[in-house]
């Protein structure tokens, strides 16, 4: 690393804020709980921490993980016409494209809609409940949270919720349709994914585990 | 809610690369600009990338191309007692508003016709608008990306439908529905896409006002 190029600001840059979206620089000011701080320029929101958001975003995280789990086992929808059955599980849908390149397609939607959002829901617990414990965070922390956020754009369990509506619409004509239990627990991990996503402030997450304790209590 | 206060004055956004900084994409920590990896989740930093561009236009590429097939090909293969059908995407929606089903005939559409090709607009729209300017405000620019972004993973629906429609009605000899080769283009083409658009640097859209001397110009 080198050193050449020295920062033309005198400020230290822990006090320092940059908007992610479009390059601005602020002094950082620290809004209390239930306020926001918002980029001037491009509106973005830098800052937005919730009270207690750190044991609800456990709290979501948990449950989704019982409900993918419970989605992917038991078959959540089931199909009967003229006395012939079938029954299937989100695994069974996602395995549906099967025989030569299809199988890409499985793997990827197995991957969108099962691995995708279970594998964020672990990496949320395993960041985030040492920091609401007041613990040192993690191992590895850091780079598990930013493995997270980087999976976020490719969980895609809402949108194949959405897509179940859409399928049984589509299939409502051909037969009668049945819904199982794993369906409404698909509705619920739905509302769930999203509520998740509008408590979490990144930026008070990256802070916590950075300066682990010292930010009086977690407020992510 | 809380304004940040600026660095400089106000009327003035400095940008982190003005100040020899360069923040982490990804946890929006900042450094100097001589730094390489973040020292806090260990993502690599780019001030900006000179590479952005091409990146978004390759990948741009790739997905249209795949679209292509994805529109031509059948997506459906639909097999009654009595005939067998091949539905492409756009065959079904008009298949589906002809039996009277407008409502999901419309977010077919929507999904798999509106959505990608105004997202293929859209990238390229801003990505030229880096070189060449652009009459569109930076504040609505900056708005059609944070768009992009967030609806383009939804025209995944259409392949997630033809998965649950093909796992489930597999009813032996009566009816089954399978997947056409359209379903794997259409999936590699919102996978693109969704690249194309995550390439794209937004930092870009707002270096034209340093470089214009100043705001104002678009608000
Ligand atoms: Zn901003
Ligand atoms: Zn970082």
């Amino acid at each position: 690393m080198k050193d050449t190029v020295e920062p033309m600001t005198s400020t230290p840059l822990d006090e320092l804020i940059v908007c992610p979206q479009c390059d601005a620089v602020y002094h950082l000011k620290r809004p209390r709980v239930g306020e926001r701080a918002q980029c001037q320029r491009c509106h973005k929101v830098l800052i937005a921490p919730r009270r207690n958001a750190g044991l609800r975003i456990i709290a979501v995280a948990l449950a989704v993980l019982v409900l993918i789990i419970g989605a992917a086992v038991f078959p959540f929808l089931s199909i009967d016409a003229a006395g012939t059955q079938n029954a299937v599980s989100v695994l069974d849908a996602a395995l549906a494209f099967s025989g030569g390149p299809m199988i890409f397609l499985s793997l990827a939607t197995a991957g969108l809609i099962i691995i995708a959002p279970l594998l964020r829901a672990c990496l949320t617990l395993y960041v985030l409940v040492p920091v609401v414990l007041d613990r040192d965070p993690a191992p590895h922390a850091m780079q598990a949270f930013r493995l997270s956020e980087a999976l976020r754009p490719w969980s895609m369990a809402e949108i194949f919720a959405i897509g179940c509506a859409v399928a049984l619409v589509k299939v409502a004509d051909l037969a009668h349709v049945g819904f199982g239990p794993a369906f409404w627990m698909f509705g619920i991990l739905v509302v769930l994914v999203i509520a998740q996503d509008s408590f979490m402030c990144k930026w008070s997450v990256w802070n916590s585990l950075e300066n682990p304790r010292t930010s009086s209590a977690p407020r992510t | 809610m809380v304004c940040m206060e600026l660095t400089g004055k106000p009327q003035n956004v400095v940008s982190a690369k003005d100040l020899n900084l360069v923040a982490c994409t990804r946890c929006a920590k900042v450094w100097p600009v001589s730094a390489s990896t973040c020292g806090r989740c260990g993502h690599k930093l780019v001030s900006r990338d000179s590479q952005s561009l091409s990146r978004v236009w390759a990948l741009w590429v790739i997905g249209f191309m795949c679209y292509i097939p994805a529109n031509i090909f059948p997506m459906l293969k639909t097999r009654t007692l009595f005939q067998e059908e091949n539905s492409t995407i756009i065959g079904g929606a008009v298949e589906l508003a002809h039996y009277g089903n407008f409502g999901i005939a419309a977010i077919i559409i929507f999904a798999s016709v509106f959505i990608p090709l105004g997202k293929f607009w859209a990238v390229a729209y801003l990505a030229i608008s880096i070189k060449a300017g652009s009459r569109i405000s930076m504040n609505r620019r900056q708005m059609m990306y944070e768009v992009v972004e967030y609806i383009g993973r939804w025209s995944m629906i259409d392949i997630f439908v033809v998965a649950i429609m093909s796992a489930l009605v597999q009813l032996k000899t009566l009816a089954s529905i399978n997947p056409g080769p359209a379903s794997i283009f259409f999936a590699l083409s919102v996978i693109f896409t969704m690249l194309s658009a995550q390439a794209f640097d937004s930092r870009l859209i707002w270096d034209a006002q340093v470089k214009d001397g100043g705001p104002g110009r678009d608000e």
